[in-house]
């Protein structure tokens, strides 16, 4: 905290939307708002790292016009990076959402506290 | 024998592809892979452990064409080698272990899935053990995850699927907090090899000001890991998750799936924080706090379960305390004791699964303890494992479990004002164990007179004897051979950083 908050806006605007994800992911009943959840946690972490990849001024690494000094360019793994992270959180928000389907058809609810009560009187 | 070092990479390929290729074949052509497979990948891992153990250091394998600061690579010394090999042993006895009973629990077209989800989890679990990059080691996690979200949902009721969301929840929220510290680690740092990490942690340090970044990076990544790996407060999925899926899920998930996460905990521990860096910070504390509540509450639960498997996941819940409680120790003597107890619990955990399966099938295919009365007579070689099991659990000498206890004690007595909560715990523990434990095996071998149970799936196989006659020998191995075994460990964690 202090005078480096201001400068920074974008790590703690990425930081607080880290925050209401995870605690969106973690404490709502509604499963597919702990899905959304889930997406706005990872995409708090996507803008936190392209924020930390990005020098105002620099462009991507391709060399065009052979400038090779390493001053001009942007480093571009964190990039690569989030490219990664956006493949994984697709695919994990694929499979939740059809668990929550397959929920859904047999429990007529995404609530999941409800379908817990519901399995613990089925019994087994 | 340099074509020896090939061999940690040529193992995760394999499992990645032969998932892939079964993906597109029949359920039992399936299972020949899986089965192959896992013969080829114990084989070479067994290869690279003993070309480790000759070469007494590490050697780095590079993935590409980039060289250190830039490319990916595996790093393999006697640490990995040694625990790559434990995962593929005892995955291949938890599969065959639960091959007969499969028939029941998943449905003939989704078989051939079943064993696709297998090879995934060999994969990753192979990389979380090989790789030196920690991003490579984040993706990987999340296969894991997938892989292991889907043996638990793949036998299909009601249970399972919800067993498995509340699972994916858990584990999302860990690996949102591993990738973040990831995030902030290759911020301060610039790398993602881990033993540059490491050179980078030392010089972010000694200027002061990133004491704080640091900090919350060592907490997140401590924390996801603990979160995935069923650490005490984040453990309300595991009962549901290991009690309704299949035997072999439970079994794989139960004794590797959580070790895979502990195993890379120890991980950045050494190598890419630095022991000293991490042990300054409190989050050991606050580990090792954890795990002494996980030793009571897990085992307190497991007291209160009316129901075989649901007892067992619950005693996972201890046993993953006493891992972390030897973290928490922050001393070598710790983490050696915590390593032994991976190896101890993967063997013992899994042949107390594979052996309830057995108990359960005589018992008319009820899991509750009333049922269970007399089981051992019924089943002779399934009441063999599960007792086996409780002993080595409980900690009697000769088997794993007494090992690991002793290594604990050992490695408390040298603690200063730690040394007394871990031992009272230590004592309330075993005796906690011994309760729930003891009082299964008293039930199983109490005869009765009603002999008019129902034998229910289970065709009294040849493998499944085998696959028993195997987990007992392992367990008493670990404990009778623990001597090399924790001189492998000190001679792995010299190396390891």
């Amino acid at each position: 905290m202090g005078p480096n908050l201001l400068p920074n806006y974008g790590e703690a605007v990425a930081m607080i939307l880290f925050v209401i994800g995870f605690a969106n992911l973690l404490l709502q009943k509604n499963i597919i708002k702990k899905i959304i959840g889930l997406n706005i946690m990872d995409t708090g972490t996507y803008l936190f790292l392209a924020l930390k990849g990005y020098i105002a001024g620099r462009v991507a690494p391709i060399i065009v016009d052979g400038v090779t000094e390493a001053e001009n360019y942007i480093n571009p793994i964190p990039s690569g990076l989030v490219l990664t992270g956006i493949v994984v959180s697709v695919s994990v928000t694929a499979l939740m959402l059809s668990l929550t389907v397959r929920l859904y058809k047999r429990y007529n609810t995404l609530n999941l506290d409800e379908i817990s009560t519901r399995l613990k009187k089925e019994g087994i | 024998m340099d074509v020896i070092r090939n061999f940690p990479a040529v193992s995760i390929l394999m499992c990645i592809f032969a998932g892939i290729i079964s993906s597109g074949l029949k359920g039992k052509a399936a299972r020949k892979v899986n089965a192959v497979l896992m013969c080829i990948v114990t084989v070479l891992n067994l290869a690279t452990l003993m070309y480790t153990i000759e070469l007494k250091t590490y050697f780095v394998y590079v993935m590409g064409m980039f060289p250190a600061p830039w490319g990916n690579e595996l790093r393999v010394s006697v640490m990995e080698a040694s625990m790559a090999l434990f995962f593929c042993i005892v995955m291949m006895l938890s599969v065959a272990g639960g091959i007969k009973k499969l028939g029941d629990e998943v449905a003939d077209d989704k078989l051939h899935l079943y064993y696709v989800l297998m090879d995934l989890l060999l994969s990753s679990l192979l990389a979380l053990c090989y790789t030196n990059d920690l991003f490579t080691a984040y993706v990987f996690i999340e296969i894991n995850t997938i892989a292991a979200c889907g043996l638990i949902m793949i036998r299909q009721n009601g249970r399972t699927i919800e067993a498995a969301v509340r699972y994916m929840v858990m584990s999302l929220l860990g690996s949102g907090m591993i990738l973040l510290g990831i995030c902030i680690t290759y911020d301060i740092t610039g790398h993602l090899l881990m033993s540059n990490i490491k050179e980078g942690m030392v010089r972010a340090l000694e200027g002061g000001e990133y004491a704080i970044p640091v900090l919350v990076t060592i907490t997140l990544l401590s924390v996801g890991l603990a979160i995935k790996s069923a650490l005490f407060p984040f453990h309300a999925w595991l009962p549901d998750a290991y009690g309704y899926s299949t035997v072999s899920s439970a079994a794989v998930l139960s004794s590797l799936v959580s070790k895979g996460y502990i195993f890379l905990l120890f991980k950045i521990i050494y190598r890419v924080i630095g022991f000293d860096i991490y042990c300054d910070s409190r989050i050991i504390d606050v580990l090792f706090i954890f795990g002494l509540m996980g030793m009571i509450f897990g085992s307190t639960s497991a007291i209160r379960e009316n129901d075989i498997r649901r007892m067992i996941a619950y005693s996972s819940v201890a046993q993953i305390g006493y891992i972390y409680m030897g973290i928490g120790m922050g001393t070598e003597f710790g983490m050696t004791a915590g390593i032994f107890h991976i190896f101890t619990h993967g063997a013992t955990k899994s042949l107390l699964f594979i052996a309830a399966i057995g108990l359960t099938d005589v018992s008319g295919g009820s899991r509750k303890f009333i049922e269970i009365t007399g089981a051992g007579y019924r089943h002779k070689w399934a009441g063999i494992g599960f007792t086996v099991g409780a002993l080595s659990m409980v900690g009697i000498p000769l088997f794993a479990g007494f090992i690991s206890k002793l290594l604990f004690a050992e490695a408390s007595l040298s603690l200063g004002y730690k040394a007394l909560p871990a031992l009272i715990v230590l004592g309330i523990s075993t005796i906690l164990n011994a309760i729930y434990f003891m009082k299964t095996v008293i039930r199983i071998y109490t005869p009765v007179e009603n002999s008019g149970y129902e034998t229910v799936g289970f065709k009294n196989g040849r493998l499944y004897t085998v696959v028993i006659i195997a987990f007992i020998v392992l367990n008493v191995v670990l404990g009778v051979a623990s001597d090399r075994i924790v001189d492998l460990i000190h001679m792995g964690l010299a190396v390891f950083a």
